[in-house]
């Protein structure tokens, strides 16, 4: 059994097989980071280049970490201080790299669609780390696991996504990814954050209410507002912002049952949650960091299989 | 279609091979049991229900998965199992167990796992099948259940009453499948 694709653009581009391939081989390789030697020799024929055209500490880290513990040999680019800035195209800087004989690339792009645009172009397999406000399906997936975790199953969950859904990628990758495994998804926000007519294009609610949200769901994803990614006021502050939609410990606690609380990170403190909700035992933030090696490990194991000849 | 071994012959070397394994380990003393995925466990399951008539629960048995160590990576994807080694192998006498010894890659593959789990005193082989004329690697079992002279178009299967609803030990010629 194989992946049914030969990059990792979106999840929007995955079957349902091929989310419950990667999350089931995700599993296998947490056991491999259990052990006193948390390394396998699987991809040391492999060099992949990390190429960052946005700024990033978890993903980057974490593609890392894990390509060195499939035994690839890696090349870390990130566009401040290279020749992008000299005026190089993506795709000159992309195939100079590529003559260097290199097998897979993983990318983060500003621009949405940068991937997808490559894998056009280029032999090596792509693997995208976030492009721009279109997909970040790594995330989706490593979210994924932390709740199949938490509660067993995707079927019948009900995830509620909260924040600024208008640009935020991991949002996107996770609707599509868990609407196709079978969970329900409320999205939460100001009504300047939400795309209109999300409801019919994606099939999920829309709650303006963030009380009623949490009432709702059994896990809370709670995302950052994209500041950088906003070119008009959206809202007026986020002090305003965090009075409204912002969640407390005293929200959690006053909750018919114990939800579970997610975020992809990096947290602003005080906006969309408080530290006591971020640090409490309902929190699952950390296992997700964790589990985010081992999904990157499926992927790039998944995805090797058809090197540049 | 020919039968080697039927399911009385499967379950009496079963009891032979797990005998053997104690006459050499008498107490089972740092004695540890693995079991290579996916159906090495079928007769690990079965060779330590034996030891275990014998010598108690007191020894650890644990599960290995060795597809992150194939040599044959690039030419196939393969779907990895669950390894379960929850005990240290350091300076432990290993029992490794699969049901067929064919060409030795896999025997190969699971040394290699076994290594980043600590450093055995001894890794001894255990497999109820020995298909002896085609190994590629200088691999030899310590203990075999059955040893057979077949050629490589043949096919050695080795079906058990928990996955195939029969045990029974069959050799297929190619066109069989």
């Amino acid at each position: 059994m194989t992946l049914s694709t030969r990059h990792l653009l979106g999840i929007k581009d995955l079957s349902q097989q091929d989310i419950s391939l990667i999350l089931q081989t995700a599993h296998q390789f947490k056991e491999v980071l259990q052990r006193p030697i948390k390394k396998v020799p699987s991809l040391r024929d492999i060099t992949i280049v990390n190429l960052f055209f946005e700024s990033s500490t978890r993903t980057r880290i974490s593609f890392e970490l894990a390509e060195k513990r499939l035994s690839a040999d890696t090349i870390n680019f990130t566009a401040s201080g290279s020749s992008v800035s000299k005026g190089e195209t993506l795709l000159d800087t992309v195939n100079n790299i590529l003559s260097m004989k290199v097998d897979m690339v993983v990318l983060r792009h500003g621009a949405s669609g940068a991937p997808h645009f490559l894998a056009k172009h280029i032999p090596a397999a792509i693997i995208n780390a976030g492009d721009g406000i279109n997909e970040h399906p790594t995330q989706a997936l490593l979210d994924a696991l932390s709740i199949i975790e938490k509660h067993e199953t995707l079927d019948g969950i009900k995830v509620a996504i909260i924040g600024d859904i208008m640009h935020s990628r991991v949002a996107q990758s996770n609707i599509y990814l868990l609407k196709k495994m079978g969970a329900e998804v409320t999205v939460c926000g100001p009504p300047t954050l939400i795309p209109k007519y999300i409801d019919k294009a994606f099939d999920v609610r829309v709650e303006y209410n963030v009380q009623k949200a949490l009432e709702w769901c059994d896990v809370a994803n709670v995302l950052r507002i994209q500041l950088e990614r906003q070119n008009q006021v959206l809202f007026s502050s986020l002090r305003e912002y965090s009075l409204a939609y912002g969640i407390n410990k005293q929200m959690l606690n006053n909750l018919p049952k114990k939800i579970t609380v997610m975020h992809p990170g990096p947290i602003n403190r005080g906006v969309e949650m408080d530290s006591d909700v971020a640090d409490s035992d309902q929190s699952i933030i950390l296992q997700q960091v964790e589990n985010g090696v081992a999904v990157r490990m499926a992927v790039l194991y998944l995805l090797s299989n058809r090197p540049v000849s | 279609m020919k039968t080697i071994l039927d399911h009385r012959q499967i379950s009496l070397s079963i009891k032979r091979l797990a005998h053997q394994l104690l006459e050499n380990h008498v107490e089972m003393k740092d004695t540890v049991v693995i079991g290579i995925q996916p159906r090495g466990i079928f007769l690990s399951d079965r060779i330590v229900k034996e030891i275990r008539k014998e010598m108690g629960e007191n020894f650890f048995y644990g599960k290995l998965d060795i597809t992150f160590y194939r040599d044959d990576i690039r030419k196939n994807i393969h779907v990895p199992n669950h390894t379960d080694i929850s005990f240290s192998i350091e300076g432990k006498n290993v029992i490794l167990i699969d049901d067929v010894l064919y060409t030795g890659r896999t025997i190969r593959a699971a040394l290699d796992a076994l290594m980043d789990y600590g450093r055995p005193e001894k890794v001894e082989l255990l497999s109820l099948i020995d298909r002896r004329y085609s190994r590629q690697l200088p691999i030899q079992p310590n203990y075999t259940g059955k040893m057979i002279d077949s050629i490589v178009s043949q096919k050695v299967k080795v079906m058990w009453i928990e996955k195939d609803g029969r045990d029974e030990v069959i050799l297929l010629e190619e066109t069989e499948g």
